[in-house]
């Protein structure tokens, strides 16, 4: 009884707040209800008993990807009434966009066949979750049969990364940086330099 | 759960559902967790003001009760005795939403920590994991904070608080990874008694101590994840006056201050779980078992606590290039290769757990 009311709980702050994070008028509070959704998605997960996946949700989503988010939206100055302006205008060919999108995905779940072997892949025992944890049951799945597209996944993280570096990343002339090895070598001679000054005559 | 029923049938003279019974008793659990924990608090903000008094040859709080014992009590009236003012062009939900997200943030960690074997509210088997979850979450008080006062004192301190703890978050995940690749477990009751008869969790010549470099970085990032000094840039008060809280008054300050110090002990506590044997007595000798587990693990937090009170008295601030360059390109780097040389090393020697 308990798992089905937290059930219900989650499940509809989860839907409100996907609807909040379109409907917002703020994009910080959309942000801010789109955390909310990963939050209550994360519980939903728990209560399935995949507790590894609830964590890594909060952990990558919630922690660092939201953050993010949070940053940049909260820095962008933006006008929001100036921008609602058009909204008139763009709604028929947003909504066309939509429907296009709709009828594809009718298409692609209309047309979806299943594998011959598909039985027997789905009958294949699971390991009980009071036996096997479920990082352990990830891990030996993971990192044997889908090695090679669990490898992929991170390559193509990395060529993200790098050309996320290499895009913004930019020489600045004239931009004064510390240098602990020249601050260390330096001597008084650099440094200091005593003048003699004869009274009345002061530097030239 | 009998053992619970039988209690409320003398208590109530008739059966409680199920149901009500796993809700009073988790309720009572997380009270029995999270009062002390207040008081703690309370406590441990005297013993910080007091630490930091006697290493700049000062006394430190003590007029109110013996010792000054209950000046935080003092405070703690005097804060709430005062009028919160919000600011007129902050976000009032969020505003006050803030504050509260972040004593949240230092509270629900403690429900996975162990004070003895099976003394924990939930014994989880991501508990390393929720931890991880929870610390990361600290984050969101501070920038909410700074957003919605409207300010941009508020908002500089926010900015720089998120990209600390996301940067030292990263390290801090790491040196986790090489944590639980010698355990095997994602359990922290599992982790602490994987290092029984291990002194000190330190000395027993192989593993445990070569994860001593790794208890270093985990300490200084969790100083810059606190936002203690010498990472206290988000409340630098010689640049920003007090970052993310200057629109923040009375209990709603005060709020941030009980936050703030429930995520240092709770980053003690994952210090002396992680690295010192938890609830464990330091060596294992059979007399020391006499002693209760929560009384080592609270030894072990405090003596942590000393050791971030003491930095806060004897460290300058950080520079914000300096801080970053810490994180990404001393301590990533380090925390990663660590990580490398212990998965080779319980490899190689067959070691590996589980």
């Amino acid at each position: 009884m308990i798992a089905a009311l937290c059930f219900y709980i989650f499940a509809t702050i989860l839907v409100g707040s996907a609807v909040m994070v379109v409907f917002s008028k703020n994009p910080v509070h959309s942000v801010l209800f789109l955390i909310l959704a990963f939050f209550n998605a994360a519980g939903l997960f728990v209560l399935l008993g995949a507790e590894f996946v609830a964590m890594i949700l909060v952990i990558v989503y919630v922690g660092a990807v939201a953050v993010m988010f949070l940053f940049v939206v909260m820095m962008l100055d933006i006008n929001f009434t100036e921008l609602r302006k058009g909204v008139q205008d763009y709604l028929p060919i947003g909504l066309l966009i939509g429907f296009i999108l709709l009828v594809e995905m009718v298409v692609i779940v209309g047309g979806w066949s299943m594998t011959d072997g598909i039985a027997t892949t789905i009958m294949a025992p699971t390991p009980p979750i009071n036996e096997v944890t479920n990082t352990d049951a990830i891990g030996r799945i993971l990192y044997t049969d889908y090695i090679y597209l669990f490898q992929l996944a991170g390559l193509i993280l990395l060529v993200a990364m790098i050309g996320a570096i290499v895009l913004t990343h930019r020489k600045r002339p004239g931009v004064k940086k510390q240098n602990i090895g020249d601050q260390v070598r330096r001597r008084r001679a650099q440094a200091f330099e005593a003048v003699d000054v004869k009274p009345g005559e002061g530097i030239v | 759960m009998g053992k619970y029923l039988d209690i409320f049938v003398g208590w109530f003279g008739y059966r409680l559902e199920d149901w009500a019974l796993i809700t009073f008793g988790t309720i009572a659990n997380v009270l029995v967790v999270a009062l002390p924990v207040l008081l703690a608090v309370a406590m441990i903000v005297w013993v910080d003001r007091k630490v930091w008094a006697a290493i700049q040859i000062r006394k430190g709080p003590n007029m109110v009760g013996p010792y000054g014992l209950m000046q935080s009590f003092a405070d703690g009236l005097k804060v709430f005795l005062k009028e919160t003012i919000i600011p007129a062009g902050a976000n009032k939900f969020l505003f006050l939403l803030a504050p509260a997200l972040s004593l949240i943030f230092g509270l629900v960690g403690w429900a996975v920590i162990p004070f003895g074997e099976g003394v924990v509210v939930s014994d989880l088997n991501v508990g390393i994991l929720y931890l991880f979850a929870v610390s990361s979450l600290a984050v969101y008080g501070i920038i909410i904070a700074g957003w919605a006062s409207n300010s941009r004192y508020a908002f500089l301190g926010a900015m720089r608080s998120a990209a600390q703890m996301v940067s030292y978050e990263v390290s801090i995940g790491f040196i986790l990874v090489t944590v639980l690749l010698c355990v095997g477990s994602l359990n922290l009751t599992d982790i602490v008694l994987a290092q029984k008869g291990v002194s000190l969790g330190i000395f027993d010549g192989y593993f445990f101590t070569g994860l001593m470099p790794m208890f270093f970085i985990f300490f200084i990032s969790a100083l810059a994840e606190t936002n203690r000094t010498p990472f206290d840039l988000p409340e630098a008060e010689e640049e920003i006056v007090a970052g993310f809280q200057i629109e923040y008054s009375s209990m709603s300050m005060a709020l941030f201050y009980l936050g703030e110090y429930a995520n240092i002990i709770l980053m003690c506590g994952m210090m002396s779980i992680l690295f010192f044997g938890g609830w464990l007595p330091p060596f294992d000798w059979e007399p020391l078992y006499a002693i209760p587990g929560f009384i080592w693990l609270f030894i072990k937090m405090f003596f942590f606590f000393f050791c971030f009170a003491w930095v806060k008295a004897s460290v300058p601030r950080y520079r914000y290039d300096q801080l970053m360059r810490l994180g990404w390109k001393v301590f990533l780097p380090i925390s990663l290769l660590w990580v490398v040389l212990t998965s080779g090393y319980l490899v190689f020697f067959g070691k590996l757990a589980g």
